[in-house]
């Protein structure tokens, strides 16, 4: 497949696990107001996800003479095919861990995005401009939770800490190229970083230092939470083969 | 079966009518303050009045407002006050507060008969 | 001015279709009806996004799963714009959640069943909503003016949810014979819980007729059971699928569909908590309040370090 089609694949894959992971907190949020602002970002995942794998469903289609859908490509693929990074399928371990990686993944998505804009794909450059309007939102969100979690009592200092430790090794994906990517990611480490930082000050959090990364996602080698989600993402496609719904 | 049949609707079911009792700790926790919610629908319109929510502050009463009132557009504007500072007239006061106002039909447009010849006024 | 002139004068506002306001006078047994009934009321909006929350990880398309998202997210601010409305008869949010835990306060029982297959979403909003809207339609009327305004807002919402449930069904009705057996079995098993939903038959009530005559209710549960049969016996014939009951059949000279008799007894065991999903659905709730506390807490104690924080800096 090519580099294009892989990219819109990996963005697709990333967003949508993702979104399955929040979507776990609707109707389990910690109060109704913030139950419905997750569900927000998660709707907004799921809609890019979305727009990639009808792209991406497009140009398969083309290029190999034959009609495949968003749902195929969602749905009837397995773990080894999928290229998201490994950070999105992590389990949500507490609130602490839900806005701390939708920061981590919202900050490089802004900036993955802000190069994809750019790109002369117009179809990818019209989905991140339409994406960014969302991602901006999602890391003013999930940034003052963030800093109230960081800032607010011991405990909600102690589990974002904890979320923290967790979190950072898979941060470190993000910049690693994989051999299909069209955007060149390395050089966007920096700026991250400083826009990490400059939430963490205000959090009172440390970044920790020489840490080592996971990596994988991006060319399908997993953690073994994505062949549980995939299963219950991908259960009635299964099970019902070729059915519309 | 030796049930006391009551009414019962949607949303009000009595209370003495049996129920599961599980043990939960009650919270004693103070809640997040409550917050009026009022909404621009469109540029050139006021704000009104669309509800109230929680929140732990202004900013994330704004946030939540977004969230929670304007998911199908109907905003463009947002302002939020907590409700404890919202101040009102007493209903009892209403007669002498409104009433007087009622024989004013001076004030009203409808109170000048004019000539049918007499155009845009 | 006495009890008897005040009540005098709220019943003619009543009689007049003038809405009742937060701090207009009202009789106590009006302010507690209303407080237990917008409670119950918010308290079957929030329970009911589990049985329907259940199946968001497992949608068949990205269509349907943001669908699903979009309208279980609704129902948390349909719960949310009713606690405020209850707020304002002065009984606080974290009062009402205590009441629903602890197993005081009541929701409605509808949301004790079992959401079993993917058909259960479309039987759902087809016939669970259906009937709630029927009430909420009615509500709209209500004489306490933030409950009635609350619920224009919510009735606003909820005809989308009727819709997509309705819809898939009928895409399930034209698919294969696994799909048709799926939404003709989550039609029987839903059925008969729905027409629960309308409360016991009005003959069979000992309750005064209060909630009618302060125009808090303006139609029995017969009348609305009614209207709900009529709506549904038509449309389930362009899903191409049956109603499980023998005894229902058009009658022309009520010029309404008459319908078999309820199961009271399996009605009653579910309000008294005996449903298949009552105790599951409670614990799913306490656990994400208790779960939450911590982060309600952060986020005050945040807030207030931030206030004094301004302060010290003004000073
Ligand atoms: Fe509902
Ligand atoms: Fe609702
Ligand atoms: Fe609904």
């Amino acid at each position: 497949m090519s580099p294009i089609i892989n990219q819109t694949l990996q963005l697709a894959d990333t967003c949508l696990i993702l979104g399955q992971r929040n979507s776990e907190w609707c109707a389990h949020g910690p109060i109704l107001e913030q139950d419905i602002a997750i569900t927000n970002i998660t709707l907004d995942l799921i809609g890019q996800a979305r727009h990639f794998y009808q792209y991406a469903a497009e140009l398969i289609s083309k290029s190999e003479n034959k009609t495949i859908t968003e749902d195929a490509l969602a749905y009837l693929r397995t773990e080894r095919a999928f290229k998201n990074w490994l950070i999105c399928e992590l389990p949500n371990e507490d609130w602490a861990h839900t806005v701390l990686r939708q920061f981590f993944f919202s900050s490089f998505q802004l900036l993955l995005f802000e190069e994809l804009e750019k790109n002369s794909d117009s179809q990818l450059s019209a989905i991140a401009t339409k994406s960014i309007k969302e991602i901006k939102y999602h890391i003013k969100w999930s940034s003052e939770w963030v800093i109230r979690l960081g800032d607010g009592t011991e405990e909600s200092n102690n589990r974002i800490n904890k979320a923290l430790q967790i979190l950072w090794p898979y941060t470190g994906e993000f910049f690693m190229p994989a051999d299909y990517e069209i955007i060149s990611v390395g050089p966007l480490q920096e700026k991250w970083l400083l826009s990490i930082k400059e939430i963490f000050d205000e959090a009172g959090l440390t970044m920790p230092e020489n840490i080592f990364m996971q990596s994988g996602g991006k060319s399908g080698i997993h953690t073994e939470h994505l062949g549980f989600i995939l299963s219950e993402l991908q259960y009635l496609q299964r099970a019902y083969p070729g059915a519309e719904w | 079966m030796n049930i006391q049949i009551r009414k019962f609707y949607y949303g009000d079911i009595p209370e003495e009518t049996g129920g599961n009792s599980t043990s939960i700790k009650t919270t004693q926790e103070s809640g997040w303050p409550l917050w009026e919610i009022f909404i621009r629908s469109k540029q050139g319109l006021d704000h009104k009045h669309a509800g109230s929510l929680h929140a732990a502050d202004a900013q994330m009463a704004i946030e939540n407002a977004r969230d929670v009132y304007t998911r199908r557009q109907e905003g463009v504007s947002i302002w939020v006050v907590e409700s404890k500072y919202i101040h009102a007239t007493n209903p009892d006061d209403a007669e002498m507060f409104y009433e007087p106002a009622a024989d004013k039909v001076y004030r009203h447009p409808t109170f000048y008969d004019l000539p049918d010849e007499v155009k845009h006024m | 001015m006495s009890i008897h002139e005040l009540e005098k004068i709220f019943q003619d506002k009543i009689d007049k279709e003038i809405k009742i306001e937060p701090k207009d006078w009202m009789p106590e047994a009006y302010r507690k009806t209303n407080i237990r009934q917008i409670s119950q009321h918010a308290h079957s909006e929030i329970v009911g996004m589990l049985p329907e929350g259940n199946w968001i990880s497992r949608a068949p398309s990205l269509k349907r799963k943001a669908i699903l998202i979009a309208k279980v997210q609704d129902e948390a601010g349909h719960g949310l714009y009713l606690y405020s409305a209850a707020e304002t008869l002065g009984s606080s949010r974290e009062q009402m959640i205590d009441d629903l835990h602890s197993g005081k306060a009541k929701y409605s029982s509808i949301f004790n069943y079992p959401t079993l297959t993917w058909a259960d979403m479309g039987a759902v909003g087809w016939l669970v909503d259906g009937a709630a809207i029927l009430n909420q339609v009615m509500l709209c009327r209500t004489s306490y003016g933030p409950y009635a305004r609350a619920m224009v807002r919510i009735c606003k919402e909820e005809s989308f949810h009727q819709r997509q449930g309705f819809e898939s069904l009928l895409v399930l009705s034209k698919g294969t014979k696994e799909q048709r057996d799926m939404c003709q079995d989550a039609i029987n098993r839903w059925w008969w819980p729905s027409l629960m939903m309308f409360g016991p038959k009005d003959s069979e009530s000992t309750n005064s007729d209060q909630s009618i005559k302060w125009k808090i209710k303006r139609k029995t549960n017969d009348e609305l059971r009614q209207q709900f049969v009529d709506m549904i016996a038509e449309q389930v014939k362009l899903l191409g699928m049956t109603l499980p009951d023998p005894h229902l059949k058009w009658n022309e000279s009520r010029k309404h569909y008459d319908f078999g008799e309820i199961n009271w007894e399996e009605f009653w065991n579910v309000v008294k908590g005996n449903g298949p999903c009552n105790k599951q659905r409670l614990e799913a709730r306490i656990k994400a309040h208790e779960e939450g506390a911590w982060v309600r807490e952060a986020a005050l104690a945040y807030s207030s370090k931030k206030q004094s924080r301004s302060n010290a800096k003004v000073a």
